[in-house]
């Protein structure tokens, strides 16, 4: 088989295996059988992006594969492969704690390679429409999870993300018109005045002012999912009432492709010199959410919600750092983009164990976990400080360098930036200091049966990635920060 | 284009404007129901007359989805949710109906003074279909804003996405777009199907969007 034969496999297989799968497991009764067939599926998904990194396909109207989305793909499946090894553990046991039926695990796993399925043609898409249905699809996917216990404070948390999410859609698309209207005198009518890459090579041409406006409605479109503030309302009750292999995967992965759904308009607005700047924006609202975030861990009793706020810290950091621009930034803001999935995916996984054995989210009643059980206990506190960015881990590397960019560029904007991080670095520690430390309670010992595995290897991997980074990844990420310029 | 199929273009697009606000200040919901019909109605309008105009049949397929789904099918389950939840009676607190209409013309001038500048290089019919959209997009906003029962919401939605493809079917030869209302028929179907399943005022004790505010943590001590 020839490259570009490999190429075409490989966007074909991260489109279909995850839409064949999501159909076979909708009829597999056993769920360990379909635990099995999800993790096999998200493999299978993971070996088509890892071949991306070799071949790629020529791009069409409607797909494309370039620097950038190889990248996200690539971390998009290997975060849904790991989560689904920790899904496979986590269901055994709300089946056996009458949380979940067999009926609604048969809907859970095929729900979840339709979400896989979705994100991975939100990423490979070349053309606005398809990016835009790709994202809805996502959208409408993630409110049936997060509504799955149907319990009365899930229901709530799925139909306020509901509302919030379709509005934000809306904005999107009335974003994705303007920017065909700015297209289509340029490069004509139809499908052409729509793809991505050719949008971006004529540009320069756009009428200006429409550009803007469509950016705006854009900015505020996918960045309601990417839960920047102030329209970030809906991702701490969704990540806190929903499954939390869900919760790992809006926040590790979701969240990213909105991003990435920004930013490739960002792209776009930098192709049209005359075209507003979209960094003060981005800024303005990456330092919000970054400090009101900050503000909020404070009084956050529940445990996933407080980390649903982390999540919306780092897309502040993230979206601040894209902001900035400039190769540094970008580079930065890549980097953290994989490191807070790896981390955040595993601090879930952990409090996912954490939950199930406690019974409870709710921090005051969780003490002295290190005691208890040594082995969640550490994982939390390990992943609390790389997610609180503190040296050796890859996290602290990322906001290094944005802080370091932000200094030697806008000196006094890196003020409020290194406020908020350290608020945040704070409140978190100190919030957490209780449920690892704290003096146990009597409550009944329940065992363990965490598979740690996929906690491990992520928490590593961002470990490695705080000394020492693979010279191929910098020069790739190099490459991508470039193209963002 | 000018003429009279420039007229009746414009014509429907601004009903399309005027039935935003009727919707805004009805207090009775099968009143809502009612308007939001003739909404979409006028929508299967105006996008069956750019399917005529423009010569672009597949927009005929778009048109038919608003006139049966929207105009007919989702109105009659609304009307069927009121009625077995027994809101039908309900009166809706509209607080202030000339602050509403007040906001609701302000933000139709917003609309008109954004797009029309903007779009000085566009041909007449996308940029006045694009204003007035962006106007029904705009009272959508407010609807959902000023309303707090659940079907209001449902219904500030649907009138907001109408306005989006009023505008995606105003630029000419946009493709996807058959694609891109399928698309939002789901999602509307689904949150429709979302207040009967969730069953919420079971759930809820009322349709009362307020009573969900208890939820949030910061109020729960």
């Amino acid at each position: 088989m020839n490259g570009a034969d490999l190429a075409l496999v490989a966007v074909t297989a991260l489109l279909s295996v995850p839409t064949i799968a999501a159909l076979v497991l909708m009829r597999v009764p056993d769920y360990r059988l379909g635990a099995k067939l999800n993790v096999g599926a998200t493999f299978l998904c993971l070996l088509s992006a890892a071949a991306l990194f070799q071949v790629r396909p020529e791009a069409n109207l409607y797909l494309r594969v370039d620097d950038f989305n190889t990248y996200l793909i690539a971390l998009n499946n290997f975060i849904s492969f790991t989560t689904s090894l920790f899904s496979a553990g986590y269901i055994a046991h709300e089946l056996e704690s009458g949380r979940l039926s067999p009926l609604y695990l048969r809907f859970y796993h095929a729900m979840y390679q339709a979400l896989l399925f979705a994100m991975n043609l939100a990423l490979l898409a070349n053309n606005i429409g398809l990016l835009w249905v790709a994202i809805e699809l996502a959208t409408l996917i993630t409110v049936l999870m997060v509504g799955l216990y149907r319990t009365r404070a899930a229901l709530e948390a799925a139909w306020k993300y509901f509302i919030l999410g379709s509005l934000g859609i809306a904005l999107a698309l009335f974003g994705t018109t303007l920017v065909y209207v700015a297209a289509q005198p340029v490069i004509g009518q139809g499908l052409p005045a729509m793809a991505w890459d050719r949008l971006i090579a004529r540009a320069d041409a756009f009428d200006p002012a429409l550009l803007n406006l469509a950016f705006v409605f854009f900015l505020l479109g996918y960045g309601t999912k990417a839960g920047l503030v102030p329209l970030h309302a809906w991702l701490p009750d969704a990540h806190a009432e929903g499954p939390t292999p869900i919760s790992a995967v809006l926040s590790g992965l979701l969240l990213n492709v909105a991003l990435y759904a920004v930013l490739r308009f960002k792209m776009l607005m930098s192709a049209n010199s005359l075209a507003l700047a979209p960094g003060p924006l981005m800024i303005g609202l990456g330092l919000l959410s970054l400090l009101f975030a900050g503000l909020m861990f404070y009084r956050r009793g529940d445990m996933k919600r407080l980390f649903a706020y982390s999540s919306i810290e780092h897309m502040g950091i993230m979206t601040f750092a894209f902001g900035m621009g400039g190769p540094l930034a970008n580079f930065a803001g890549l980097l953290h983009m994989a490191m807070h999935s790896l981390t955040k995916s595993a601090i879930f996984f952990t409090v996912g164990h954490i939950a199930q054995v406690k019974g409870t989210q709710r921090i005051s009643t969780i003490r002295g976990l290190t005691i208890t059980h040594p082995a969640l206990g550490w994982g939390l506190v390990a992943g609390v400080i790389a997610i609180a960015g503190m040296p050796p881990f890859g996290v602290f590397m990322s906001e290094f360098l944005v802080v370091s960019s932000t200094f030697v560029r806008q000196p006094w904007l890196a003020l409020p930036l290194v406020l908020g991080l350290l608020l945040a670095f704070g409140t978190l520690l100190w919030r957490l200091h209780g449920v690892a430390f704290g003096q146990p309670d009597n409550a009944p010992f329940v065992p363990v049966r965490a598979n740690t595995l996929a906690t491990t290897v992520h928490l590593l991997l961002v470990l490695v990635a705080g000394f020492w980074l693979p010279v191929p990844l910098v020069d790739w990420l190099r490459h991508i920060a470039m193209l963002l310029n | 284009m000018h003429g009279l199929a420039f007229d009746i273009a414009h014509f429907l697009a601004g009903g399309m404007v005027v039935a935003s606000f009727l919707l805004l200040y009805q207090s009775r919901l099968y009143a809502l129901i009612r308007i939001f019909t003739l909404h979409s109605l006028l929508l299967a309008l105006a996008v069956g007359w750019q399917a005529h105009i423009q010569s672009v049949p597949h927009l005929y397929i778009t048109a038919g989805i608003a006139l049966v789904f929207k105009a007919i099918i989702i109105p009659v389950a609304l009307l069927r949710i009121v009625r077995q939840l027994g809101i039908h009676r309900a009166l809706e607190t509209v607080g202030g109906v000339g602050r509403d209409m007040l906001a609701g013309t302000g933000l139709v001038a917003l609309a008109i003074l954004v797009v029309l500048p903007v779009t000085a290089t566009a041909d007449a019919l996308a940029r006045e279909d694009l204003a007035f959209a962006l106007a029904v997009v705009l009272l959508g906003l407010l609807l959902m804003v000023t309303r707090h029962n659940a079907v209001s919401l449902v219904i500030g939605f649907m009138s907001l996405e109408n306005g989006l493809v009023l505008a995606a079917t105003g630029a000419r030869g946009m493709p996807l777009v058959v694609e891109i209302s399928v698309a939002f028929s789901v999602l509307i179907a689904l949150i429709v199907i979302g207040v009967f399943l969730f069953r919420i005022r079971e759930r809820f004790d009322s349709v009362d969007m307020q009573a969900m505010d208890s939820f949030r943590e910061e109020r729960r001590r």
